[in-house]
């Protein structure tokens, strides 16, 4: 209960259509709130990596819970981050992940090197050991 | 005695319209009662193919994207038709994670999508012609219905 409150203390949202960003110590979540195509991986990229660079970012969250679809524009969105924070020893993480998108990201062989968790909570907590 | 369907949507080649085709070869498909998994095979396939249209045949500029899809007894055949710059090397370009926009964060897996989604893909593509991304894929209904009717003889 005291880290929840901690938490949502620390918590700054922009929002945008295609998903709302909160900063958390130097974790980035991206809540996306729209299914993960191109079109939308395109705004999501932008933003994303202006509040890296602004905020010191070294974790990247996707919280998936708002995107019940994902194609291949997402898993470059998702690669792309991760290849902006793994030279400074940051770590990317997705959650809340569905059957249908859970497999895109199987079939692509990303969760060899991004992390799947149940809960944005738990990705928060073992990210920042 | 075929069971045949058909329909033509024509749309602006902009990403914006992505989600409009994947919302209308849903909406066409459901007549063969899919299952979940199913309409995300399709709407994912019919999405990858959408995309590459825009971001290759147009190469991020304007144009129409046609999407033709046919319904024959258990089969739907989506064909996805750009007039742009076409693909000079078919070959090369469905290698998977080949793709000529990198500094788009393109991963180069649209087609292996495609091939992983759909049970059959053709492409007939000609330089500065256009291209044209032929799937099918087979809704196995009648599978399914016996399958829960042999699952229910063996409960009683």
């Amino acid at each position: 209960m005291q880290e929840a409150k901690k938490y949502n203390k620390n918590m700054q949202g922009e929002g945008d259509k295609g998903a709302i960003y909160e900063v958390y110590e130097r974790c980035l979540i991206i809540r996306l709130n729209e299914e993960l195509d191109h079109h939308n991986a395109i705004k999501i990229r932008e933003r994303a990596d202006r509040l890296i660079d602004r905020n010191n970012i070294k974790h990247i969250i996707f919280d998936f819970s708002g995107a019940g679809f994902m194609d291949s524009a997402g898993i470059g969105v998702v690669m792309g981050r991760y290849k902006k924070v793994i030279f400074i020893g940051g770590r990317t993480a997705v959650a809340n992940v569905d059957s249908t998108v859970d497999r895109i990201f199987r079939l692509s062989g990303l969760y060899k090197i991004i992390e799947k968790y149940d809960t944005v909570e738990t990705a928060l907590k073992i990210l920042h050991q | 005695m075929k069971d045949k369907n058909e329909m033509m949507l024509e749309f602006e080649s902009k990403s914006q319209n992505e989600s409009f085709a994947r919302t209308v070869v849903a909406a066409f498909a459901a007549q063969l009662d899919p299952t979940i998994e199913e309409l995300a095979d399709i709407k994912t396939a019919v999405s990858e193919a959408v995309t590459n249209s825009i971001i290759h045949g147009y190469a991020d500029g304007g144009g129409i994207i046609q999407m033709h899809c046919v319904i024959c007894n258990d089969e739907l055949t989506v064909e996805i038709i750009d007039k742009g710059v076409g693909i000079a090397n078919i070959e090369k370009a469905m290698e998977p994670l080949y793709t000529t926009r990198p500094e788009l964060e393109r991963s180069g897996m649209g087609f292996s999508f495609m091939e992983a989604f759909m049970d059959d893909l053709e492409v007939e593509s000609a330089v500065e012609k256009g291209t044209l991304v032929r799937m099918k894929k087979s809704i196995k209904k009648s599978d399914r219905q016996s399958g829960i009717k042999q699952e229910a003889r063996q409960k009683v």
